[in-house]
């Protein structure tokens, strides 16, 4: 028998807004534990929460991006368990009217048709704080509790079970996670926990129309283990339906260690989470105008913009792919086309030097040492014939460990391209009267010789000589018995 | 009359001419303390050193002439109240070793008007009960008979007022906790509108119905207490942003042309003799000012105390899971692990009446129970709601008992809960409704013990109460009273 596998994705991404969620402490990673609390994300009786509008402004843009319909009156909830890194025992959230319904994206796998997958809801929510055990500095021994994430603002993204296989999975996650940083509202910092995912899994028999019973995975936080883990949960469930076994429903635990899953608790085990209402928050009312405002307030958003580099500016759909793959990028692309319309010229030094030397560094795009403007000049050198490409790559090393402009550099180290017929025939008598044997078998009719000739004039001018001229004034003499 | 028998603005007239000094009234009223606590056991913690340096400085702030009726007030907060670097304990073991990094809105507003905090008083744990027989710190005596209630849950709040051990107090009103005390003791209380005045920093039981209010000698005391209180307040989401009135100056003592509501529902055959007649001579008093009454009908008002025993134990099963052990409070020495730790502390922090209700609250919530009891509760809420806007269409205030019954015995009621729950019937659709109403003495029982009418205004109405019930008052003598103890 075949299966086909059903997978469903919820998505947790922690929100950029300076503040916390429900207070006005600050949300910055990595601080002494503790050092960003007060009575409210402390959990202390008496304090009461206040919804920070940034959030809600946040929440509005993703839905907007990703096609939904902004609830005019939604309503957090409590969603009560106890685990004491959650320290008021309930966590502030929303349940049966969340801000955002019914929305979409699409994804598209190499060779095949793009394929829309809907979004159930959105709804905002506050992260726990996080224990910590042992080997941390004032902790003797056991463990200790650090609330500095206690009440920072999250936004849950769920989407309906319409994933066939782990590949549409990370791609469905990649658009996600495009788009929340794209927007702003997510630094997408997965190794930090700014983006992370659980999935619900099921398998049934190809032809079926009746869901299996799932299993939620838990704790997948990168996309290569998102793969890892819904590859493994299908084997695993086919598996045990093949032996005449059957999938329970529970929540299981990804091992990136092994690449497995493993039982975390089970459905009887399940917390039952006694939603409702919370009393200390009225319900949020969201009016047109703020959406409109939200609206107004959007960037091009990724889509639209790689739509619009193939359509206006011709480039191929690799090329605008690639270039649309944050928002950093395309920004970074416009900003050189602005300078210099070679649309595909930027594009190709973008996609390679640009994209090999960031990585090199592991810098950003907005850390990028060489401006828009500098590149867009060495590229509009390259195509006015100052210097040649080759040339070009050893100029932006320059730019790129020093600073400077292009061509400044180009004159400071002499580069500039040697275009004078006089200079390079000279180089190329030298070369020819000492390579006799060569020139034989080029005569002979062995015209790959010719390359060895070129790269041979090229050095002899230190990369300076215009190739085009040197092949064209080689081939003169070569042919010239 | 000693300086402890005053009255806020009778004593603020005496400091604003100097006959009296902040710190002499103070001291007085420690003293006074002192010598009756033992019989009555009102407070929890007293806070004489503060109490002093407070009433120095109200002394010099009165001096430079910019004092506020409240200025060197000596006044006492239930114990719900966090107080900075006062312990706090709600009445609760498992708060027993808190002291709160911070205060609530409602005290730093009293604070900055020059008050002083005498101490803490006494309450139910979490504000759950209805004769103060639920705190973790003793039970509090009625000071006109010290074999019984002062009502609950505010009921060393009213107490203390009875005894003369404050000026002035606060409490919170949940179900009627301050109405009931308030009637009890022989003193005015008034829960305001919810949103009126800040929850913030007040230990919450069930957010939706929770709301503070004022326990005083008089109307004009407590129209003042309210004035200071009151207001929007940035950090509670559910304030409201409506001015605050000058309360005062709705005392006019004209309630010529009031139409006064008498509901059908709340003049029950088996209401106690005693509370029968004290109505009745209520409704000739407000007759013979001038007012005029309506027969009414609250329809939805048989189903008000279930209502409010799903609803409020519903928030308050969620609002008590942050005593935990974790990060303050009660720990339990003998627990092993996480878990552990945390289920002794409970069990041995919380009392009786209040593992009670959080667990009617969690079951009340509890997956596949929701619909039938929580949802279903919000919609009765919802119908007595309309019963009150409705009756509000033909009448400005309504009239009731506040009690069924005058105080009961200590330990009368303590063995059968829902007897317990049944004396907060005529209260209860107040909180449910969301609107205000206040406890004005209204006479004595046979054996003496006070009784209180209870005048409910539409929301945001407490201008009307606060005038009728001071009408009330000029033109009776309950209030001048006092219990001998």
């Amino acid at each position: 028998m075949k299966f086909q596998p059903v997978i469903g994705l919820e998505v947790h991404t922690q929100l950029k807004t300076g503040s916390k969620i429900f207070c006005g402490c600050s949300t910055t990673f990595g601080s002494e534990p503790n050092s960003q609390t007060c009575p409210v994300c402390l959990g202390l009786p008496g304090a009461l929460p206040v919804l920070n509008k940034k959030v809600v402004e946040f929440a509005i843009k993703a839905g907007l991006a990703t096609n939904c319909i902004i609830a005019h009156h939604s309503v957090f909830a409590r969603k009560n368990y106890f685990y004491p890194d959650l320290p008021k025992g309930y966590q502030i959230s929303q349940l049966e009217e969340p801000i955002c319904r019914k929305g979409w994206l699409d994804i598209q796998l190499e060779g095949q048709e793009a394929k829309r997958i809907g979004i159930t809801r959105i709804h905002m929510e506050e992260d726990a704080g996080k224990l910590v055990h042992g080997d941390v500095p004032g902790l003797d021994d056991g463990s200790g509790v650090d609330l500095n994430r206690a009440c920072t603002p999250l936004l849950e993204v769920v989407s309906e079970p319409d994933l066939r296989s782990s590949d549409e999975a990370v791609a469905y996650l990649k658009r996600l996670h495009r788009i929340v940083t794209w927007l702003g509202i997510c630094d997408g910092n997965m190794e930090e926990g700014s983006f992370r995912c659980d999935a619900n899994i099921s398998v049934m028999p190809v032809g079926s129309d009746t869901l299996g019973t799932r299993a939620e995975i838990k704790n997948v936080n990168s996309f290569k283990f998102v793969k890892q883990a819904i590859d493994y949960e299908i084997q695993r469930q086919i598996a045990l339906i093949e032996d005449g076994g059957s999938v329970v429903q529970e929540t299981r635990l990804f091992d990136p260690n092994s690449g497995t899953t493993r039982s975390m608790r089970s459905k009887e085990e399940a917390h039952d989470y006694r939603y409702f209402p919370d009393p200390d928050l009225v319900p949020l009312v969201i009016d047109a105008d703020w959406v409109q405002h939200a609206h107004k307030e959007l960037p091009e958003l990724p889509e639209h913009r790689r739509q619009r580099f193939i359509t206006e500016l011709g480039l191929p759909e690799y090329d605008a792919e690639v270039l649309t793959a944050s928002r950093g990028v395309a920004d970074y692309f416009e900003e050189c086309v602005a300078f210099h319309h070679n649309a595909k010229a930027v594009s190709n030094w973008l996609m390679s030097e640009v994209t090999r030397a960031l990585n090199d560094s592991g810098a950003a795009i907005d850390a990028c040492p060489v401006i828009p403007s500098q590149l867009a000049e060495l590229i509009k050198m390259i195509d006015k014939g100052a210097i040649s490409g080759k040339i070009a790559k050893t100029v932006f090393e320059e730019m790129w460990k020093n600073g400077g402009e292009p061509q400044a550099i180009v004159e400071k180290r002499g580069l500039a391209q040697v275009s004078d017929s006089g200079a390079i025939e000279a180089i190329i008598d030298e070369v020819i009267a000492a390579n006799m044997a060569q020139v034989e078998e080029f005569r002979g009719g062995k015209e790959k010789v010719l390359g060895f000739f070129v790269g041979l004039v090229m050095k002899a001018s230190r990369g300076k000589a215009n190739p085009a001229l040197v092949n064209e004034l080689l081939l003169a003499k070569l042919k010239v018995q | 009359m000693d300086i402890f028998e005053l009255t806020i603005h009778q004593l603020h007239n005496e400091l604003k001419t100097g006959a009296v000094s902040s710190l002499e009234a103070t001291k007085a009223m420690l003293a006074r303390i002192e010598s009756v606590e033992p019989h009555v056991g009102s407070f929890i913690t007293l806070t004489p050193e503060s109490a002093l340096a407070e009433a120095e400085a109200a002394d010099r702030r009165i001096a430079s002439g910019e004092a506020h009726v409240l200025t060197g007030i000596p006044l006492a907060l239930k114990d719900i109240f966090l107080t900075e670097g006062i312990r706090t304990t709600c009445g609760s073991r498992i708060l027993h070793n808190f002291v709160p990094p911070y205060s609530a809105t409602s005290w730093e507003r009293l604070r900055d008007c020059g008050c002083v905090l005498l101490g803490k008083l006494n309450q139910d744990e979490f504000a759950m009960g209805s004769s103060n027989e639920s705190s973790a710190f003793g039970v509090t005596r009625n000071p006109w008979d010290t074999t019984r209630i002062p009502g609950g849950s505010s009921g060393g709040s009213a107490a203390a007022i009875a005894a003369r051990q404050a000026t002035a107090t606060l409490g919170t009103d949940t179900g009627g906790s301050i109405r009931q005390p308030a009637s009890h003791c022989g003193c005015v209380g008034l829960k305001p509108t919810y949103g009126r005045v800040s929850r913030y920093g007040v230990i919450a039981y069930a957010s939706s119905l929770d709301q503070v209010g004022p326990i005083t000698r008089d109307v004009t005391d407590c129209a003042i207490m309210l004035g200071a209180v009151a207001g929007y307040d940035p950090r509670d989401s559910t304030s409201v942003r409506t001015p605050v009135p000058d309360y005062t100056a709705a005392l006019t003592g004209d309630v010529k042309g009031l139409k006064i509501g008498l509901p059908k529902e709340y003049f029950i055959t088996g209401l106690d003799r005693d509370v029968q007649e004290s109505m009745a001579r209520a409704i000739e008093t407000y007759g013979r000012l001038g007012a005029e009454f309506v027969e009414i009908s609250l329809p939805h008002t048989d189903y008000a105390v279930a209502t409010y025993y799903l609803i409020a134990t519903a928030e308050a099963s969620s609002n008590l899971a942050r005593y935990d052990g974790v990060r303050f409070g009660h720990r339990s020495p003998q627990a092993e692990g996480l878990i552990d730790m945390m289920t002794k502390s409970r069990s041995e922090g919380f009392g009786a009446e209040v593992k009670r209700r959080i667990m009617l609250g969690t079951y009340a919530l509890s997956s596949g129970y929701y619909d039938a009891y929580y949802v279903k509760a919000q919609k009765v809420r919802t119908l007595i709601m309309g019963d009150f806007t409705r009756a509000f269409e033909n009448v400005d205030v309504i009239l009731t008992p506040v009690a069924p019954t005058p105080a009961f015995k200590i330990g009368e009621k303590t063995n059968d809960p829902l007897q317990m729950y049944l004396s907060d019937i005529f209260t209860i659709p107040v909180n449910l409704a969301g609107t205000c109403a206040m406890s004005v003495p209204a006479g004595f029982s046979a054996l003496g013990l006070p009784i209180g009418l209870q005048l409910i205004g539409r929301p945001f109405g407490e201008e009307t109460i606060l005038r009728a019930g001071h009408a009330f008052e000029q033109a009776t003598e309950w209030h001048t009273r006092k219990a001998e103890i």
